[in-house]
């Protein structure tokens, strides 16, 4: 389900509208992911706190939400923007792909509770359709 | 049977204590609608659904939305035999309106990012993970009786 100008043009414009919170969200997003759907807790099990608000959630929520927004920004060619991303997640990584569209559930739950008037049902469809296609680029180097 | 946590079950009769069905159950509906539009295909009857802007203010819709949510109440009076309580509802949605079991996944995802909306930050992580089991164990009823 590829972008059109219209998403795209949603897209960067929640972003902007977002980004200086990006770091806040990401941890909230990942706080909410690990608590809610718990089976994600199998990839952190190096963490000694998984839990919403610590400090290993707070790093690297924003360091998704930080990849994320860059990925905005290569909207036109994500597999190729997002190649060495994706050779991480699919060699070193291997993070299931199921589980990149329960993050981006927690990531729609997170911009609604913080940004309920600009994340309207048409921002919903193109951020979820961006998130989508995000997740088959990082996906592309798995097999 | 699922258990339910003393905790979950005050958590999910404070949502249904102040939800507000009108506003909760048009916006989700409408928003399933949108954001998944094949989902539309159930609802060749209800008028104009040619973009957001109709979807959002088509009355037809949001009547039914409201009744979708209403749905939901027959869980919470009967929490711990949530299957058997919508044995007859999952009837009706294979055999006579033939409804796909995951566009029920797909509206409980709209209505928790619609409560997440209005609730802000009271919608806590615990109280997704509670909604969230709670919506889960109702679309699986809802899919039981599908053969």
């Amino acid at each position: 389900m590829s972008l059109n100008a219209k998403d795209k043009g949603l897209i960067t414009g929640i972003w902007s509208k977002i980004s200086s919170k990006a770091p806040e969200l990401g941890a909230e997003a990942l706080g909410r992911m690990l608590t809610v759907y718990p089976q994600t807790k199998t990839y952190f099990s190096h963490w000694a706190d998984t839990s919403p608000g610590s400090a290993p959630v707070k790093k690297h929520g924003a360091v998704i939400m930080a990849a994320i927004g860059d990925a905005v920004t290569k909207m036109d060619d994500l597999v190729g923007g997002l190649s060495s991303l994706s050779e991480l997640h699919a060699f070193k990584l291997r993070v299931d792909p199921a589980n990149f569209k329960i993050l981006a559930h927690n990531i729609h739950v997170t911009i609604a509770m913080y940004f309920p008037a600009d994340f309207t049902a048409e921002v919903h469809l193109a951020l979820d359709k961006f998130l989508q296609n995000l997740a088959l680029a990082l996906a592309e180097r798995y097999r | 049977m699922v258990e339910w946590t003393d905790q979950e079950r005050t958590l999910i009769a404070n949502i249904f204590a102040n939800l507000d069905y009108e506003d909760i159950g048009s916006k989700a509906l409408a928003r399933c609608l949108i954001v998944y539009p094949w989902t539309q295909r159930y609802f060749g009857g209800f008028g104009n659904l040619y973009n957001a802007d109709a979807i959002m203010n088509n009355p037809m819709i949001s009547a039914h939305g409201v009744k979708i949510l209403h749905g939901l109440d027959r869980a919470v009076k009967n929490m711990d035999d949530i299957k058997n309580a919508y044995a007859t509802l999952s009837e009706l949605h294979s055999e006579k309106l033939h409804v796909d079991p995951d566009n029920f996944r797909l509206l409980s995802d709209c209505l928790s990012i619609v409560i997440a909306s209005k609730m802000g930050y009271d919608f806590t992580p615990d109280l997704q993970a509670a909604w969230q089991k709670f919506l889960t164990v109702v679309v699986f009823a809802l899919g039981r009786q599908y053969h």
